[in-house]
């Protein structure tokens, strides 16, 4: 199997490694650059464990060779806190106990991300689509989505503090 | 495996042509990349489109659009003027999978993975929609409906690529749908889908094309059904016509997704509803 250096940044950060060019993004990024964050349910794409932005773009890390990351920007849930400030979205899902034994809560958090970040006022509808791609086999989902929806509330608060200033 | 990003689409034709072993086109990786996984492949060469320009982005043309092999599902629903002449085809690409899956996903793999139930084969099939197919010698461009040959088949060279989806120009008073039906609301892979593209005249049906999805081995094009329509305002009659001969073109398998029967029956009535919605969204009122 013929190994491929590959340049990218993670949570902005320069990183390097070198895989095999069949080797998934999530094993390059767990096994390889040390973020375990990043987990794996299914390897299918039908979990969302994986889930990372790629470009900005939402996407499963199972299903992107760790080749394809050259020169590409990827962003997992050790990015999302600020120091030791965490993101309103993980406060919030520590507040409404939106997680149990975990392994699913790194996806969430970047695909809800990904949905506040396009819409700020999303239905509980919106959000219960967008995170179809995410599933949770403890929480039977209810406290997920009160937790995002709680997170963007407290985001438009901050924003108009911002705009207003 | 050998892992390469050519920037032409013919060189990504002449690393396919020039590889003795297994050789695999690479766009969003989502059925090819799973397929690896379970050992069902084992490519020798995968030759990644993602950095050819000619097969990124989406334009408007003179002629329609043209739509890059490897755009990823989620800008075609981000993109306003597409959306608003072919909402049936936007619809269809926006059914497949999940928001991290339409981050990847393709049409133009959709269309090569050549699955009788992909989701916007027979929406792009409604739609009139053609393939710009580029070999290592020649470039040639083929309607959609002529590439499946049946599941995982396609009448592609082994050298082949698909480079762009284009969708033609569109008259006023024209609409399209797409229905699917799957026993969940999200994430499943379709029973039946059913696509319906028309155009006006005063309300009455001029043109109609209408395909079908998972009812046999390729999605298919049903004239008859289409012919059942044009010429009337979709009166109960001609819709009761039109879902007959959509049953009638039927030639699927039992499977645990649904019997023989029930995707007979589906199939008309899915395209029966997508009639109307392509009609309301022509601007007709029934």
């Amino acid at each position: 199997m013929s190994t491929s250096t590959v340049s990218t940044t993670i949570n902005g950060d320069a990183v390097q490694f070198a895989c095999p060019t069949d080797e998934s993004l999530l094993d390059a990024i767990r096994n390889r650059v040390g973020l375990t964050g990043v987990k794996e349910g299914c390897g299918t794409g039908d979990c969302g464990a994986c889930s990372i932005t790629m470009d900005g773009r939402l996407v499963c890390s199972c299903l992107v060779l760790g080749v394809e990351a050259n020169g590409r920007a990827i962003e997992t849930v050790e990015g999302m806190a600020d120091g030791d400030q965490l993101h309103p979205l993980q406060e919030k899902f520590i507040e409404h106990a939106a997680l149990q034994c975990g392994i699913c809560t790194p996806g969430f958090l970047i695909a809800a991300r990904v949905l506040l970040e396009r819409n700020p006022d999303p239905t509980e509808k919106e959000i219960r689509y967008a995170l179809a791609g995410n599933l949770c086999r403890c929480t039977g989902y209810d406290k997920i989505v009160r937790a995002v929806q709680a997170a963007a509330k407290e985001m438009r608060k901050a924003s108009k503090k911002r705009t207003r200033k | 495996m050998r892992y390469e990003t050519p920037e032409t689409t013919r060189d990504a034709a002449a690393l396919l042509a020039a590889e003795k072993g297994e050789a695999y086109i690479l766009a969003g990786g989502t059925d090819l990349l799973v397929r690896m996984k379970a050992g069902l492949l084992e490519p020798d060469l995968l030759v990644d489109i993602k950095q050819v320009p000619a097969m990124n982005g989406i334009q408007q043309t003179a002629a329609g659009f043209r739509i890059g092999a490897a755009v990823p599902a989620v800008e075609l629903g981000e993109h306003r003027a597409l959306g608003r002449t072919w909402p049936g085809v936007v619809e269809a690409a926006k059914l497949i999978g999940s928001d991290q899956v339409q981050g990847r996903c393709t049409i133009a793999g959709n269309l090569c993975n050549a699955s009788p139930a992909a989701d916007t084969v027979p929406a792009l099939m409604a739609a009139g929609a053609k393939a710009v197919v580029v070999g290592p010698e020649r470039r040639r461009t083929v309607p959609v409906e002529k590439l499946p040959r049946g599941p995982g088949t396609m009448a592609l060279a082994k050298s082949e690529v698909v480079e762009a989806i284009l969708l033609p120009q569109r008259p006023a008073k024209s609409g399209d749908a797409y229905l699917r039906f799957i026993p969940r609301t999200e994430m499943d892979i379709a029973v039946v889908g059913a696509a319906v593209n028309l155009t006006l005249e005063r309300g009455v049906v001029k043109t109609a094309r209408i395909a079908l999805g998972a009812v046999a081995p390729t999605a298919v094009l049903v004239p008859r059904a289409a012919r059942a329509i044009i010429g009337t305002r979709l009166d109960d009659a001609a819709l009761e016509k039109m879902a007959a001969a959509c049953s009638a073109a039927c030639n699927p398998i039992d499977d645990k997704r649904g019997t023989i029967a029930y995707r007979v029956k589906v199939a008309g009535v899915l395209a029966r509803r997508a009639a109307c919605i392509a009609y309301e969204r022509a601007g007709g009122k029934r």
